[in-house]
């Protein structure tokens, strides 16, 4: 049951905080005269104790990774460390204006300009803009780089752009609202890009290739220095989507596998907080070439000063600003912190137990459900309860929300959608060996009940605040904001 | 140090049972002559010597709360309730992921079920989505939906719209080749710093999908949004605002007063300035629209046991179901910053908010009075004003601040930097965080610093 509304609980005349009193001795519209002002205001009214028990209650019907597991395929739900939390709250980071003169930022500056090197590194490419406020973000800003590396050159009949079929949703959104068209490149047997289809669709009306490495199911591509060459040979560009690096950071570069343009998902290689849908952070790298292109502004040493930091805006070949200031800074920081903590080898044992954890889980279970592509994975594997379903009419959505019975968040469910009822699980380094054999006697188990109790799994969740809901009511006809009853 | 919980008996066992001798085997499809085995990066330290590390990196830096500060520009110091970070601090909200099963997110789906109905109220609003990065890129939103919604690519933008939102409506704008243009505004000597009726008409044709405006502008005044409304339904074109939630405490919403989609930077509403984010973009609209809007968005419906229930819904607008027919490539909102403002809105609640943006425009028009009053100084604008205004001096604006800094204050934002006319000119920023010590410290050094300098 949905815990009441702020908007139910409130009172005429509670406030929940102690404020200074205005003056109050000017009449409003004497300070603001010929302005339209508000009459009503229907926010709620609610004393301190209340709003922090309605929130802390609130709290506790979520999910989270400090509480449970959660082998959330392609979606890095591992540890986020404390201490990451506590240095984006000293005074010098949380209190700092983006407009402040650059003398008083100068540690800010120099911490970007720091972790725009240490991710050019990781990257195998040249330059970094930390901007983007998230993955998506960073992939719209990757295509208009694209797209003007190509207008610079006179270029402008490229209109297509090739995304793999087991991409994110996200790589042909971004094309499709940079203006280009979406032609999808089919997956080979082995789940990698299949070069026969890639090579009928490339061609001189191809701006590039998004591709994710390694791909969306969780498999390392053996072809891709093939495929950038592919895509070099006949004119475009490859942007690499970097939501899968954690499961290959410190071991191999995306630049080096013939990567032009990357982003970054701070919140999944670099464990910043997913907090419940954001906010992440999406830096991009590019190769040398295309650094004129980069968001503005740039953070470059300052010329006459050593050791300094100043912002440069004047790029006339940027593709502009796709944020205000300087994106999601204190995601930044975070990030800097891990990998100042972890270094060189400490980011290599990350991909190297992700890698470790994801394999362990698919041998353990590689008997009880379809793995299709049964091979070394990567950080993180594709299920398929296609078995289930044909013998017992057990689809993986009733698998997953029988997860949630045992305190496991579900896998990703329904993709990539090449899959047939597809359950992917990433466990990601942080979890230990104990919790993985647990969840592997949980999937055992449930593999037996489809057979035995298939009802169980089809009604799962069972001791949740809520049941399964109606998603189609809500749809169609959409509450999504409270009304009273005396305001419509 | 890794947080992996790894012993080396636990590697040699787990290796064993997948039937490899190495993690190094595990990676035998990346090619050998492609793989890297060493990054140059610094070495790794304690969490000991990383909070050193951080605290030096820290301290390197001004913050706001060690000056008096009066910059705003896009980004406001305000007070926030401890309840806001006591909450936004628990793990179970920030250590979650996004609400996609519901059943173990009915926490997160509730808050911003509550936070679009905040903001719909304070905008004036139908609906509004569960948020986007910052106010700026939710502007860079607003364009590709308007020229969807109106299947026409030309927008006018006021230049007193935020020079950096204009920079950033631009570039989402690039893609789809639309055509951003700005509406000439002059702000020689002394003007109205709101955007006329017949200037607004000057740029508008029926070949426009919007007209932008800000509220208040960058340059503090209140538009007047009616008048705009009626200019831009003229030409057939939506109106898109860009608001401070605070000042719409006083002010009459956008939407009663004819906008179409509203965007603002929620930052005010109690999350810190962090340097600029994460921050928290604001987006609502009409009813009409719902179905072209950007990004998640939470819904009340019921279980299958007849209960009360949250999800997130109309996903087939999102990229995820609909890929490159979605109306947006964003995935992420700025959920957790979405909490923070939900958290403040319900602290200070109907009452409090209104003290605050009280106190912002009492103590703003003080110093502006007095400001105004000093011999060598003019406020250049003659608009109505929030709680931001132009200082012009005989000063160049960054020569000004110089000066004004060493005495330890922040006089504000060096408006030539954007507009050739105001390169004499500050914007000065007055919030309740601002105490009458640190305003009677700024007329003072803002006297000092001018006095004489015209001659």
């Amino acid at each position: 049951m949905t815990d009441r509304l702020l908007f139910e609980i409130s009172r005429p005349g509670r406030v929940g905080v102690s404020l200074t009193e205005p003056d109050n001795t000017v009449p409003l519209p004497e300070l603001l005269p010929g302005v339209a002002l508000r009459e009503e205001l229907r926010l709620p009214e609610v004393a301190q104790l209340d709003v922090v028990r309605h929130f802390v209650r609130l709290s506790q019907k979520n999910f989270s990774i400090d509480t449970n597991f959660y082998p959330l395929g392609s979606c890095t739900m591992k540890y986020n460390p404390k201490i990451h939390e506590d240095v984006v709250r000293l005074d010098g980071f949380a209190h700092l204006h983006p407009a402040q003169d650059e003398d008083d930022v100068q540690g800010a500056l120099r911490l970007m300009a720091e972790l725009e090197g240490y991710l050019a590194e990781i990257a195998g490419m040249k330059a970094v803009s930390l901007q983007p406020a998230a993955g998506a973000h960073g992939e719209l800003t990757g295509v208009l780089i694209m797209r003007a590396f190509h207008r610079e050159r006179g270029d402008a009949a490229r209109r297509r752009i090739l995304v793999p079929d087991s991409a994110h949703g996200t790589n042909p959104a971004t094309a499709a609202i940079c203006g280009y068209e979406v032609t999808p490149v089919r997956s080979d047997e082995r789940g990698g890009v299949d070069l026969g289809d890639l090579a009928s669709k490339l061609g001189s009306d191809v701006a590039g290739l998004m591709v994710t490495i390694p791909s969306t199911l969780g498999l390392f591509d053996e072809g891709i220095a093939t495929v950038a060459d592919m895509v070099h040979r006949s004119g475009g560009l490859v942007y690499c989507d970097g939501a899968n690096l954690n499961a290959v950071v410190g071991r191999a570069r995306f630049g080096d596998l013939g990567g032009d343009i990357m982003h970054f998902n701070l919140h999944k290689t670099f464990t910043t907080p997913h907090g419940g849908g954001g906010p992440g952070a999406g830096p991009v790298a590019v190769r040398a070439d295309l650094e004129r292109y980069l968001p503005v502004p740039r953070i470059v040493p300052h010329l006459d000063r050593e050791g300094a930091y100043t912002c440069e805006t004047a790029r006339p070949l940027s593709v502009g600003r796709v944020r205000s200031f300087f994106g999601n800074f204190g995601m930044l920081v975070r990030a800097y912190t891990y990998i100042r903590m972890l270094g060189s080898s400490g980011l290599a044992d990350v991909s190297g137990c992700a890698v470790l954890n994801a394999n362990y889980l698919r041998v353990r279970l590689s008997d009880v459900y379809d793995v299709p592509y049964d091979r070394i994975c990567m950080h993180e594997f594709v299920m398929s309860a296609r078995r289930q379903k044909a013998a017992n009419g057990v689809r993986a959505l009733d698998i997953a929300k029988r997860l949630i019975d045992f305190g496991y968040h579900p896998p990703t469910i329904y993709f990539p959608l090449v899959v047939e009822e597809a359950l992917m699980i990433e466990p990601t380094e942080t979890e230990n060996r104990e919790t993985l054999d647990a969840f592997v006697e949980t999937m055992r188990r449930i593999a037996t009940e489809a057979g035995e109790t298939p009802e169980v799994l089809q009604e799962a969740p069972h001791g949740t605040p809520v049941r399964r809901l109606d998603e189609v009511t809500a749809a169609r006809r959409p509450n999504v904001r409270y009304q009273a009853a005396a305001t419509t | 140090m890794t947080y992996v919980p790894h012993t080396p008996l636990d590697r040699a066992e787990m290796l064993a049972t997948i039937g490899v001798r190495s993690i190094e085997d595990l990676f035998e499809d990346i090619p050998a002559d492609r793989r890297v085995h060493h990054l140059d990066l610094p070495s790794p330290l304690s969490e000991m010597e990383t909070a050193r590390l951080m605290a030096r990196i820290a301290g390197e830096n001004q913050p706001v709360t060690e000056l008096a500060s009066f910059l705003g520009a896009g980004g406001y110091r305000h007070f926030i309730p401890s309840v806001v970070a006591h909450i936004t601090g628990r793990s179970e909200f920030y250590t979650a992921y996004t609400p996609y099963q519901p059943e173990v997110s009915q926490g997160t789906l509730q808050v911003i079920y509550e936070y679009q109905s905040m903001v719909a109220e304070l905008t004036g609003m139908d609906v509004a989505n569960a948020s986007m990065y910052d106010g700026a890129s939710a502007l860079g939103e607003a364009v590709l939906m308007a020229a969807a919604v109106t299947r026409r690519k030309r927008i006018a933008i006021a230049s007193s719209v935020h020079p950096q939102y204009r920079a950033v409506a631009e570039t989402y704008a690039s893609g789809p080749d639309i055509d951003v243009r700005a509406i000439p505004q002059s702000f020689a000597g002394q003007f109205d710093a709101r955007l006329g009726v017949s200037t607004a008409m000057a740029s508008l044709d029926e070949s426009c999908a919007a007209l932008i405006v800000q509220q208040p502008n960058f340059l503090g005044a209140i538009e007047d949004l009616r008048a705009l409304a009626e200019t831009a339904h003229r030409v057939g074109a939506l109106l898109i605002v860009a608001v401070n939630p605070i000042a719409l405490a006083l002010l009459e919403s956008p939407g009663s007063a004819g906008a179409d989609i509203v965007v603002g930077e929620g930052q005010p509403l109690g999350i810190p300035l962090s340097f600029g984010g994460p921050w928290l973009g604001i987006f609502a609209a009409r009813n009409e629209f719902v179905r072209q809007m950007p990004g998640r968005i939470v819904g009340i419906t019921t279980d299958v046991d007849g209960r009360r229930g949250l999800v997130l819904t109309l996903q087939s607008r999102e990229q995820h179901i609909r890929r490159e027919r979605a109306t947006s490539n964003i995935c992420t909102n700025q959920a957790l910053c979405a909490l923070a403002s939900t958290v403040y809105l319900a602290t200070v609640g109907r009452i409090g908010l209104r003290t605050v943006a009280r106190l912002c425009l009492e103590r703003a028009h003080d110093a502006a009075r007095r400001i105004g009053a000093l011999p060598d100084v003019q406020l250049a604008s003659a608009s109505p004003f929030f709680h931001e205004f132009v200082v012009r001096s005989p000063l160049p604006g960054t020569e000004l601040l110089r000066r004004l800094r060493g005495d330890a204050v922040i006089g504000g934002y060096p408006l030539g930097r954007d507009y050739p006319d105001l390169e004499n000119a500050i914007l000065v920023c007055i919030t309740e965080a601002n105490t009458t010590v640190e305003i009677d410290l700024l007329v003072e050094a803002i006297a000092r610093h001018t006095s004489g300098a015209s001659r």
